[in-house]
Formats: C-alpha cells, structure tokens, sequence
C-alpha cells in the first residue's frame, strides 16, 4: 500500500516536472498578436510564476480531487473532459478484456490439449500473424469489411448512448451495443494472441505433470481432468497477464480509438499530444498510472485467494 | 586473403545455424522476402517506376486510377494511383525506405543504449545494476506505445514547430529507441551474469586487461545471440511502432510519407471506394512484419538451444 503511493507521487512528480519545464504553455494558448501584457497577466491567472515546489504540490492536492487545471486547446476544465470520456473507454476497454480472456483461454487450452491437428494449426498460425497485424490495419480491415462491403456495423462513434448522470453507456441501446463490436474485437485481438500461447505452454506444461498422471491413474475422465484439475493451475498466470494487459488495453485504446473515431480518452490525448495540451497529457499519464497500480494491488489480492502456496507461504512469514 | 575468406565461407557452412537454415523453408523463404524489399527500398530510384515527389510527372487527371488488373485500370500503375496521382507502386516503396530508415535506427539506438547499460550493470553489479534494473522494470510497464507518444509530445513542447518537422525523423527514432532499450537490457545483464564467472573473464583480469576490454572485447561477442534474437523481433516491433504512430498523425511529416502515413492518407478514401490507397500499403507492412517475425521465430528456436 505504502509502495503504491509511493509510486503514485513519483509518477506525479515525473508528469509534473516534465509538463512545467517543457514549452512556454502561454505561447500554446495564445495567438501571435496578443500583447506582452495579456501574457503576463494569463500568466499569472494560471499560477505560472509560483515557486516549483509551490506549484507541485498545488499539483498534488489538485491532483488527488481529480483537478489537473483547464485545457490549453479546448479552454474546459480537464476533470470535465476526462470524466466526459472515461465511461467510453472503459466500456471499450472492459469488453475488449473480456472476449481476449474467454476467447483467448478457450482457444489455449483447445489447442493445448489438442497438441496436433488441422484446427490447433490453424489457429496458432493465425495467432502469429495476429501479432504481425497492426492494430490499426485491423481495424481499417474491419472496417472495409463490415461496414463498407457487407454494411452490417457501424464503423464510427458510440452509437445511442443512455446518460445514467454520472455515466454515459451505449450498453442499452441496440446501436451502442452494435457500435462497440468492431472496436472492441479489434482491441481484444493482439492481446488475444498472447493469452492463447500463454494459456497453451501452461496447459502443455500442466498436463505432464504428475498429479494428472496420478489423476489419470485413479481413472478420473478426461473431461473433468483437463478443466477440472490441469485448468485451475494453468490460470495463475493468465490473471498477472491479464491485469498487465488491461493497463496495454487502455494505452492501445489510443490506436483503436483513433481508426473508429471512438470518443474516448485515448482519442483525447492524442490530440493533446498534436496540440502539446501539457494538462490533459499530464492528467493521462497520472491516470494511467493510477490504473496500473490498482491492478497490481488487485491482482496481488487475487494471488492470495487462487493460490494456496503464496497464502501459506505470506502465512509463515506473518507468524 | 583469399584464404581467409574461404575459411569464413566454410566456417560459415560448417555452423549449425546454416545448417538449420537450409533445413527451414520459412526461414529461407522470408529471408529471400525480406531481402527483395529491403532492396526495392534501398536502390528505390532505380526500381521504381515513377517518382511520386516529383511534381512535373504527376498528373491530377491519373488520380484515383484502381489497380491495372481491374475494369478502368491502366497498365502503367500496377496499384493504382492516389489522389494526388502518385503511383501507388513507387509511392509504397519510397515509403517502405523511410519505415525501414525509421526502424532499423530506432533499433540499433536501443540496442546500444540497452546493451551498454546491461552488459555494464551485469560487470559491475552492486548499487549501479539495482538502479538500472529497476529504471527497466518502471518502464517495461508502461506500454512502449504510450512511451513513443509522451517522448514525442513532449519533443512537440520543446522544438520548435518549424523546426519540428525537420526533426520529426530524429524525433520519431529516439522515441521508439526509448521504448525498446529495457528488453535488451534485461537479456544482455542476464547473459553477462553467465559469462562474468567464466574462467576467460577471470584469467583476463588476473593478466591485467582493463574492465572495458574485457567487457567489450571478450563478454559482448558471447553474449551476442540472445541480443539478436531480441534484435530481430524487435525491429518488427519498431516498424510497427512508427507506422502507428505515423498512422495517427504524430510521426513522419506528410512530405515524406512512411508506410503508416499512407494508410492514415488512404483510410479516408476508404469509404468513397477507392480502397487501393489504403489496401496496398497496409498488406506490404504486414507481409514486411509478418517475414520478420517469422525470421525471428526461427531465430529464437536455433540460438536459443534451451528452448528446444
């Protein structure tokens, strides 16, 4: 717990100092033809002339009630814009998690069982190809398939979407659950490949080893000892890649968010970035590292219920 | 000297490594891949039929030309022509040069600067190595596409933007390279920490060779293979890394497209029909990753005999 704070303030620092010394953020703002004296006083206004260590840790308290200042580009509060876009990117985020985890275990431990065949071949050299195909070209393929050729789904946008008040979600309309399809698939497709092998050797691994000989011994079917027993040991690691993966599920959301033109966050800082929008890129970064470390914290939770051995190892160590 | 050549030459046909190079038919056929594009993209004037950033042979009544084989396509433009056009055949292989440019400097830069910090934090170990692993470990999770973007804003931030454009190239080279470093880093401390112990490293201390001699005349030749491997896949991954980020518009200029400006270019015809523009250059990027992939692959399984 301690760590993670830790880790929080020096990501805070790190985005802080960075977005302070980089550029002149007035020069940014303004056009050419406003006066030195305007400058000066929107300068000021902004608090630009404090001492740094005055301004970090306005920085700080600003930071941790979710105030990252107003957007150079768009003159609107960032804490505005960010919670404007977060519930699309989650949404994104989360069901492109979902259909890597799911379709990506069932497929591992298909072709982990199965170690030979026409179907195991066929879906491991997909896999590698997966991971030769840029996200971006993926969906542009999608793209050309499905909405442009057969016409089928929508390729941009968030469809309909229900403002719940402090969440807006395209899961209740049938154009918002058709919008997010394509997105999310694309999304879902590279992280796919990885589980699909990791679930693959795991399960390869698992099944020489000699508690599901003993277990084949006992007469046990075949069934129950691949999702029963073999299973349950090949997932450990799918839950660390997994957390790993949502924080890359939210940084390549950038490049997915751009192809579908998807009005979330990662469609916010990349146009931060064209325009040095030093508050929104500032208050990306520390959120991205918020994610990261809750997931870390999660995850290592999770070890604790799903692993017997790290909970009488932390055990002995406690008592 | 002549002799010496033959006996490379047969050193080289002696090794395992040809050995089972001959014996892998995606390896010799992505090696024979790789090495026609990398051709066509080096001697591009001499290959390609047009030059598409010469203004007096472009013509706007040539544009939206579909590729030869279809119903109103012209013998002259293979794939076709943009909008501007530009023959999408020469257009696509002057783009592949600045990819290739991009990639292979962006590559070598992370891997001297991860081999350097490795190889030196293996040698020496202690507080130095700690800091260093530590700093790989920070930023192994960050996504390196995440890295390239906050390198590359916060270079917007610094130059200039007249004079951005001119740098965008350097720009691009140096966030990609910052992206990649720790995982060479990681591999080569890893093999320096083997080959430190060895009885070579010791003797030559003992007769007085200095740490750097040691370390880059004796060490780095051994610790070679692995860094390759990581070499190899990694520059699929730095080829991929520019053309995302030329794709959403924060890499080369539009001057001098790469293979992912071309696409961001092309995807906005793709609903109009035209669907060449942006066809042709995303299957010649993925055919250009995917061979190297393969390569690497095949690469990983014959230097790595652990993994066997």
């Amino acid at each position: 717990m301690f760590q993670s704070i830790l880790v929080m303030l020096v990501v805070a620092f790190v985005s802080f100092s960075l977005f302070t010394f980089v550029g002149d953020p007035i020069n940014n703002m303004v056009g050419e033809e406003t006066s030195d004296e305007e400058r000066t006083e929107l300068r000021e206004n902004l608090g630009l002339n404090d001492p740094v260590y005055v301004q970090f840790s306005r920085f700080v308290v600003n930071a941790s009630q979710g105030e990252f200042g107003i957007s150079y580009q768009l003159r609107r509060p960032v804490s505005e814009l960010i919670s404007e876009r977060l519930p699309a990117t989650l949404e994104l985020v989360i069901i492109s998690a979902l259909i890597a985890l799911v379709s990506g275990t069932l497929l591992g431990v298909y072709t982990g069982i199965n170690r030979k065949g026409f179907l195991t071949d066929t879906i491991l050299a997909v896999s590698l190809l997966g991971v030769s195909l840029p996200t971006f070209v993926i969906g542009i393929l999608f793209i050309y398939l499905f909405a442009v050729i057969l016409g089928v789904l929508p390729s941009f946008g968030r469809g309909e979407v229900v403002d719940l008040g402090f969440w807006s979600t395209g899961f209740l309309t049938t154009s918002g659950l058709k919008a997010i399809i394509l997105p999310s698939v694309t999304l879902s497709l590279f992280q796919m490949t990885y589980i699909i092998r990791l679930v693959r050797a795991e399960m390869m691994e698992i099944l020489q080893t000699d508690y599901i000989k003993f277990a084949r011994a006992r007469g046990i079917n075949e069934k129950s000892i691949h999702y029963k027993h073999a299973l349950k040991n090949g997932l450990i690691p799918v839950i660390t890649i997994a957390g790993i993966n949502i924080g890359t599920l939210i940084a390549f959301s950038i490049i997915t968010e751009t192809v579908f033109q998807w009005p979330g966050m990662g469609f916010l800082f990349i146009q931060a970035v064209k325009f040095v929008d030093i508050p929104i890129m500032s208050a990306y970064l520390v959120f991205i590292a918020f994610v990261f470390v809750m997931i870390n914290f999660i995850v290592d939770i999770l070890y604790y219920f799903i692993d017997p051995r790290i909970r009488v190892k932390s055990e002995a160590v406690s008592g | 000297m002549d002799n010496q050549r033959l006996t490379l030459l047969s050193r080289i046909q002696d090794s395992d490594i040809y050995f089972s190079f001959t014996k892998s038919p995606t390896a010799i056929v992505s090696t024979i891949i790789l090495i026609i594009i990398f051709f066509c993209s080096f001697f591009v004037e001499l290959v390609a039929p047009f030059n598409p950033f010469d203004p007096s042979s472009l013509s706007l009544m040539d544009a939206f030309t579909p590729p030869s084989w279809s119903k109103d396509g012209v013998a002259k433009f293979i794939l076709g022509t943009d909008g501007q056009g530009r023959d999408m055949f020469s257009t696509i292989l002057y783009g592949s040069r600045i990819s290739l440019i991009v990639g292979f400097s962006a590559i070598l830069f992370s891997l001297i600067l991860g081999v350097t910090l490795g190889l030196t934090s293996g040698y020496f170990g202690g507080k130095y190595e700690m800091i260093v692993m530590r700093l790989t470990d920070v930023q192994l999770t960050v996504p390196s596409i995440l890295m390239a973007l906050l390198v590359d804003g916060i270079a917007r931030g610094i130059i200039s933007k007249e004079l951005h454009d001119e740098m965008a190239i350097y720009v691009l080279i140096f966030a990609i390279g910052i992206s990649e470093w720790p995982q060479f880093a990681r591999v080569s401390r890893a093999a320096t920490l083997v080959e430190r112990n060895k009885d070579y490293v010791s003797a030559s201390a003992i007769i007085g060779v200095s740490n750097i001699f040691i370390m880059f005349k004796h060490i780095l030749p051994n610790i070679m293979r692995p860094v390759l491997v990581i070499g190899t896949i990694g520059l699929a991954l730095a080829i991929i890394a520019e053309s995302t980020l030329s794709f959403l518009g924060v890499g080369v200029p539009p001057t001098t497209p790469s293979l992912g400006t071309l696409i961001r270019i092309g995807n906005d015809f793709l609903f109009s029909g035209e669907w060449w523009i942006t066809f042709f250059p995303a299957i010649f990027l993925v055919i250009l990753a995917f061979s190297i992939n393969l390569l690497g692959d095949w690469m990983r399984d014959t230097l790595n005999p652990k993994l066997n």
